[in-house]
């Protein structure tokens, strides 16, 4: 649209109203600024401020208001994250903060900047016994590639998303949609996965996922079968037989080996569904979201009536779900058929037993990335030597504040949980790239031995006098206080 | 890459942040839960599509607006050229200048048409559309600067009042002002004529050719500016009382004319620490009138400010 501009406008796209942006500007919005050229996400520049008591949850604070006399907040409880802090990239020059604090004696060094990240992709981890999919299948958002799905763990299946491939090896909308999504998972925010051949899921961080519409709340501790074995020897002598229904396998007590091995007595139960094994029924229901998956409310629906031969008046019968939500106690009456009555106190126990080991099924986000040479290059002149310094772990990294776990082997490859860090930490650029926070840590004499560039650094009460574009939060009450001395470079 | 609206409930599950590009609005909505719910249903619905079809229209939008301008067709860029087409005669101004207002306007109107609500209101940036049912009202704090909200002064409207629209303007606040005026708190029939109002009054706090203003043309800032080249402001100096009430006086002379045209109903004008109002707006504590038009140093004195009209709502 208009005349001629700067060479070095650029266009933001992040929204429709596609600002022209002069170097050293903000747009319309403020929140993406031309920095050297480039477009770069400006939202508030955050500091964490120590939680005064362990528990104390992640809060933003408003801007301070009035001024600053410096003396309100102590320097060591006072740090300075990159999210917001800009980036000097692709520059070869001084981060865009280097702070010093006195903590517990110690002259500590903190090197701030957002990197940009070609190179940097997401594992998640769903917690879910449903299959998602095959293993290598290609996992798409907005139908283009992303990822795959990679192995099945524990109750969990693992997703592999982004990576420079999706991000800059394939098509335009194929690497902007992975950024994208990418973007929105470090952020917290819900987005929607299809795996060819398999399930449809929506997932964000922290979040129990969805799966073709479902929600799943809890892991089970194991399918019906391998309830009753679990909890077998918790059961006998204490009733006379249990059925751990399950939607897809369905567990009888009495005719399980668990149950044989221990000598319990035949009952005459008989269970709708196709056995598998002694004790094993699949397909007692259909799917649903009553008892164990299934789409139950009565459990006696799916038990036939007592075999006459082997059962007897007043037995003692639990059924009772692979997740320990539900459960219902019967005893046999003098017609051999089952009458509700209250859960006795010895049964109880491994009632709630079940239920405590059925863990909240969440979605896992780890961001993962590798510190590029032009981004050490503005930590230290002699990029390397940051390398060695974090594997000898004098020097301690953080994405805005929470620990970072950082890869042996060469390079500086790390992860972090996503939901550790403080809300909407990561920023993408039209590359496309993520922008992620990254800090380093390390003690001011450790930080002139590998050639850091000591003239830039600057004290912590000069950076928070630029209280302009800073944001104050509470660290997480689960990260270790990055400018602890000592606390070791690894995730707690 | 366009990134998708952001919609969530705030941290206290009571208000509701809806965000698209700079458009960022904070809702809140009081009445029986179901009403509530159904309303910011609503507003999340309407909320989604108001950034494509202004951005539709944008060029259109930025031009000034003139008696035969060609109309928009969006329903906010039509509240957006109704709000300022009441200046269009005799000062440059574009319907950009009601944006903020309007949106609100539209989302407001899209919650109290889809339910009963006792109350509600949507603050887009400083300004901020109202709904008040029977008897309701809302205390709403008054800042002297949109960049450092430190309140002078709270003003209670209740649902007789006839003001359902306020907006502040000034140079430090996002958009450009013509003016040097901190902020300029409008008090209208509704958002958009308050938002309109308060930016052109905003202009007229001004101390023309003063060595002490310094200005660029807005192109040079932002390319793409509705405002082009003219001359806005980037910093103004401390100032000498004298100073102060010249540029104020400036101010309240055209605001006195937009109250006498029925465009808004009062106004409060704050210039580095001073703040002085139009009839209609009285302070409850103490304060020198000696030109007729109340004067708070602020923030020294917290004021309480009164809203003329209660008794009468076409007052």
């Amino acid at each position: 649209m208009p005349d001629v501009f700067p060479p070095d406008t650029v266009r933001c796209d992040a929204c429709p109203v596609l600002c022209y942006i002069k170097r050293g500007h903000a747009g319309a919005c403020d929140r993406y600024a031309n920095v050297e050229g480039q477009l770069v996400r400006v939202d508030p520049h955050i500091l964490l401020d120590r939680a005064k008591s362990q528990g104390t949850p992640l809060v933003p604070f408003l801007e301070r208001e009035g001024d600053w006399d410096g003396k309100i907040m102590k320097g060591q409880e006072t740090f300075v994250t990159a999210i917001g802090a800009g980036t000097t990239y692709p520059d070869y020059k001084p981060a865009p903060f280097i702070v010093s604090s006195e903590v517990e004696g110690v002259d500590m060094v903190t090197v701030v900047t957002e990197g940009i990240f070609s190179y940097c992709g997401v594992k998640l981890k769903i917690d879910t016994d449903r299959h998602l999919g095959p293993e290598r299948n290609l996992v798409r958002a907005q139908g283009e590639p992303i990822g795959h799905v990679t192995t099945a763990e524990y109750g969990s299946q693992m997703l592999s998303l982004g990576g420079v491939h999706h991000l800059t090896g394939g098509s335009k909308s194929e690497g902007r949609v992975t950024c994208e999504t990418l973007l929105e998972l470090c952020n917290g925010k819900e987005v929607e996965l299809t795996i060819d051949e398999g399930a449809s899921v929506r997932v964000a961080a922290g979040k129990p996922p969805v799966v073709n519409g479902q929600r799943e709340e809890r892991m089970r501790v194991g399918c019906g079968s391998a309830t009753i074995g679990m909890f077998a020897k918790q059961w006998f002598g204490k009733v006379d037989d249990v059925v751990v229904v399950d939607d897809h396998i369905t567990g009888v007590l009495s005719e399980h080996q668990a149950g044989k091995l221990l000598g319990v007595r035949e009952t005459g139960i008989a269970i709708q569904g196709r056995r598998s094994t002694p004790g094993r029924y699949f397909q007692v229901a259909e799917p649903g979201t009553g008892w164990g998956g299934t789409n139950i409310s009565d459990p006696l629906t799916i038990l036939k009536p007592f075999k006459p031969k082997f059962a007897w008046p007043h037995l003692r019968l639990l059924m009772v779900s692979t997740t320990g939500e539900q459960f219902a106690y019967y005893e046999l009456d003098e017609t051999l058929r089952p009458v509700e009555k209250e859960l006795p106190e010895a049964l109880k126990e491994s009632v709630g037993r079940i239920r405590e080991n059925c863990e909240p099924a969440l979605t896992t986000v780890l961001f993962m990335g590798g510190a590029g040479g032009s981004l050490r290059a503005g930590v230290t002149e002699n990029p390397v030597k940051l390398t060695d310094s974090v594997k000898r772990k004098l020097t301690r990294v953080t994405c805005g504040g929470a620990p970072a776990y950082i890869w042996p082997g060469g390079g500086i490859t790390f992860m972090v949980d996503v939901t550790r860090m403080p809300e909407n930490a990561f920023g993408y650029v039209p590359t496309p790239a993520l922008v992620a926070p990254i800090e380093f840590t390390l003690k001011k004499d450790d930080y002139a031995v590998l050639g850091g560039h000591v003239d830039y650094v600057r004290p912590l009460g000069d950076v928070l006098k630029e209280k302009e574009r800073q944001r104050q939060l509470i660290s997480h009450a689960q990260n270790p206080w990055p400018l602890k001395p000592h606390a070791g470079g690894d995730e707690s | 890459m366009r990134e998708p609206a952001l919609i969530r409930m705030l941290p206290d599950g009571r208000r509701m942040h809806l965000h698209d590009g700079p458009i960022d609005l904070i809702v809140e909505a009081n009445g029986a839960p179901q009403a509530v719910s159904a309303a910011y249903e609503a507003a999340e619905r309407r909320f989604v599509s108001i950034l494509d079809e202004l951005c539709g229209e944008l060029p259109l939008l930025r031009q000034a607006a003139r008696i035969n301008s060609e109309r928009p067709r969006g329903a906010v860029a039509r509240r957006m050229f109704a709000a300022v087409e009441p200046y269009c005669e005799d000062c440059f101004i574009t319907p950009m200048a009601a944006v903020a207002g309007s949106v609100a306007e539209e989302i407001i109107e899209t919650m109290t048409a889809a339910a009963d609500l006792d109350r509600a209101y949507i603050n887009n940036g400083g300004d901020i559309a109202l709904h008040l049912g029977d008897r309701q009202s809302y205390k709403i704090g008054m800042v002297e600067r949109p960049d450092h909200p430190s309140l002078f002064g709270y003003l209670e409207i209740i649902s007789v009042n006839p003001v359902r629209g306020i907006a502040t303007s000034g140079w430090r606040g996002r958009s450009f002002s013509l003016g040097i005026a901190d902020a300029v708190t409008v008090l209208a029939d509704c958002a958009s004529a308050a938002d309109a109002a308060a930016t052109v009054v905003a202009n007229a706090v001004n101390l023309p050719d003063h060595p002490g203003v310094r200005r660029t043309p807005a192109r040079e800032i932002s390319p793409d500016s509705d405002l082009g080249d003219l001359q806005v402001t980037r910093g103004v100096e401390p100032l000498s009382q004298f100073e102060i009430d010249e540029a104020l006086i400036n101010g309240l002379r055209a605001a006195t004319q937009l109250r006498e045209k029925g465009l808004i109903h009062s106004a409060a004008l704050c210039l580095q620490k001073c703040v002085r109002l139009l009839p209609g707006l009285t302070m409850k504590s103490e304060c020198d009138r000696r030109d007729g038009f109340p004067r708070l140093r602020a923030p020294e004195v917290h004021a309480r400010l009164e809203l003329a009209g209660r008794t009468n709502p076409h007052a």
